[in-house]
């Protein structure tokens, strides 16, 4: 099961972020998580929203760069080893992770991590059949 | 291969650089004596026309700008009477007052076996139609091509700019071979066609492009969409208008026509002459001009000149495509960089689009600064830091081998570099500030 995830360009400027975060709040689209990658250079923003085309449409128009791509967001069980025995199923598959980052889960006794892998159509396919719970989109 | 003119066209260099001293000194004296602002530029450098004996004292000579042609407009420096003169032609320019240019009818008898030339060279002949696309008015472009069609016997057909349906219609249904056109336009003409589905009604064979500048991309995407070769041509109407340098059969860097026009490349900035193979500013002479004749003309287009005997057998110098401008070149850290080469560089990195840029150049500790900013797009983004990297990598160093030189590459919000009256900022320089 795949969620959308928004990725955006975000210019090495000071206010860049702000006015990111500012431009999706003020449009009324709800921030689920969200993780920084950046360089000296830019960064990469990435969220996953409750609306995805609306964000996109409303950064678009910001003159904002983004693009949305598929990623998995998994259910960990709130316990020692928990996240170390779903990364074990993808080893095993010889699937890479690319990067990953905390979910707030509304579930108090499970954690949720959005899983980018090298393969994630792979990876979607090994969880799925050692029985990982997955985010499904309409829980947004 | 066939010429038209195989007696100028194939004169082996020693020859051919004999008659151009000829007619140099000969043009020098007749223009010491018409002309008054070369006559007033020659006394201030001391020379008389006696001190020319041939090409090699070319470089001694003074330059001539185009801003000669608007102090002396309309008819300053026209070096015939008016009685001689049989047509005028003009150019707005884009900047000021307009210029206005003379043939007398030697003149025009060169112009059109310039451009007849350039007919034989792609294949025309008696049997061909010539479709005129270029404007016929006071820009020179239509009338040499019409011209050059009558000279070598073709049918002419003047349909001049404009009017793509009927250009399309008249295309099919004249059965033109060659079209003259920009090569924006032909582009377009052939768009239009592909979506009408008309390619197999077309009996064209070769298409003259010029008047303005296009890439080897559009190059290619004109002979397809088409069914094509498509052959550049250069000229300016301060010289004689399209036809003063063509390609020939081989595509391979566009023929001067020597016998009438001297080209030399200089530094822009010095005024020195270069070697054959450098970039630099384009200059020309006009040896045979009676009309309007220009002593060492600054084009202030950039190419470099190639001497190397070429496979159709013409003796005649290659100058390559101009690739800048003067008015547009920047000196960092010594070398020469045109916008133009940065355009080139991003349009093959950007998938065909090329993305906005900036150049930002600056002196930090008596060192130049070299930086390009472009706008980020959805082709150039991507989810990884590593594919966003290499994006920039892959530009810096395609600019570096390009350039010469390096710059820094900053990728940056679209729409974030400063545009006025809807175009993008291209250069800021601030070295001049300081
Ligand atoms: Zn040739």
């Amino acid at each position: 099961m795949f969620i959308k995830q928004l990725s955006i360009f975000v210019e090495n400027k000071f206010g860049r972020l702000e006015a990111i975060i500012d431009t999706i709040g003020k449009n009324g689209v709800n921030i689920r998580a969200l993780s920084i990658a950046d360089t000296t250079d830019f960064g990469i923003l990435r969220v996953i929203v409750d609306d995805t085309e609306k964000a996109k449409k409303c950064l678009s128009d910001a003159g904002v760069v983004a693009k949305a791509t598929d990623v998995i967001a998994v259910y960990i069980d709130d316990e020692t080893g928990g996240l170390a025995k779903v990364l074990g199923y993808l080893t095993e598959e010889k699937i890479s992770v690319e990067y990953m980052y905390a979910f707030l889960s509304r579930d108090t006794s499970k954690a949720l991590m959005v899983v980018k892998a090298d393969d994630e159509e792979a990876a979607e396919k090994a969880l799925r059949l050692k029985g990982v719970e997955m985010l499904n989109p309409e829980n947004l | 291969m066939a010429m038209w003119q195989p007696e100028y066209e194939a004169l082996p260099r020693h020859e051919l650089e004999k008659l151009q001293s000829e007619r140099l000194v000969a043009q020098v004296k007749r223009m010491y004596e018409k002309v008054e602002l070369f006559r007033k530029r020659m006394d201030e450098k001391g020379l008389k026309p006696s001190d020319i004996h041939g090409i090699e004292d070319l470089h001694k000579l003074p330059f001539s700008y185009k801003q000669d042609l608007r102090d002396y407009y309309p008819y300053g420096l026209f070096a015939t009477p008016m009685s001689e003169i049989r047509r005028v032609h003009a150019s707005s320019g884009t900047t000021g007052k307009q210029i206005v240019v003379g043939y007398t009818d030697n003149d025009l008898e060169m112009w059109a076996d310039c451009f007849a030339r350039m007919l034989i060279a792609v294949g025309a002949d008696e049997n061909s139609f010539v479709h005129v696309g270029y404007g016929l008015g006071l820009f020179t472009g239509g009338f040499g091509a019409h011209d050059g069609a009558i000279r070598i016997g073709a049918t002419a057909i003047p349909i001049s700019a404009g009017n793509t349906q009927r250009q399309i219609q008249t295309m099919i249904d004249f059965g033109s071979t060659v079209l003259c056109c920009t090569p924006s336009y032909a582009m377009y003409l052939g768009e239009t066609i592909e979506e009408m589905g008309l390619k197999d009604k077309l009996s064209l064979k070769a298409g003259i492009f010029g008047a303005e500048p296009w890439t080897e991309e559009m190059r290619a995407q004109i002979e397809e969409k088409l069914n094509i070769k498509a052959y550049d041509i250069y000229g300016l109407s301060e010289i004689m208008g399209p036809g003063v340098s063509y390609e020939c059969e081989y595509q391979c860097g566009m023929h001067v026509c020597e016998d009438h026009f001297i080209p030399e490349i200089i530094d822009p900035d010095t005024g020195e002459v270069k070697g054959p193979g450098e970039d630099g500013e384009l200059v020309f002479t006009t040896i045979t001009k009676e009309g309007f004749p220009l002593i060492r003309y600054r084009t202030r287009d950039i190419c470099s000149l190639n001497y190397e005997p070429c496979k159709c057998g013409r003796t005649h110098v290659r100058m390559n495509k101009p690739h800048g401008r003067t008015d547009d070149m920047l000196i960092i850290r010594g070398v020469n960089v045109f916008p133009s080469q940065i355009e080139e560089v991003l349009l093959k990195v950007g998938g065909d689009v090329t993305p906005n840029y900036q150049i930002v150049v600056d002196r930090v500790n008596n060192n130049d600064t070299f930086e390009v900013k472009v706008e980020m797009s959805e082709e150039l983004f991507s989810d990884g830091v590593k594919g966003i990297e290499r994006v920039e990598k892959t530009i810096s160093e395609n600019l570096r081998s390009t350039l010469g030189i390096g710059p820094k590459v900053t990728l940056v919000n679209p729409k974030s570099i400063v545009r006025s009256e809807g175009k993008a900022k291209r250069i800021i320089d601030m070295r001049k500030l300081s």
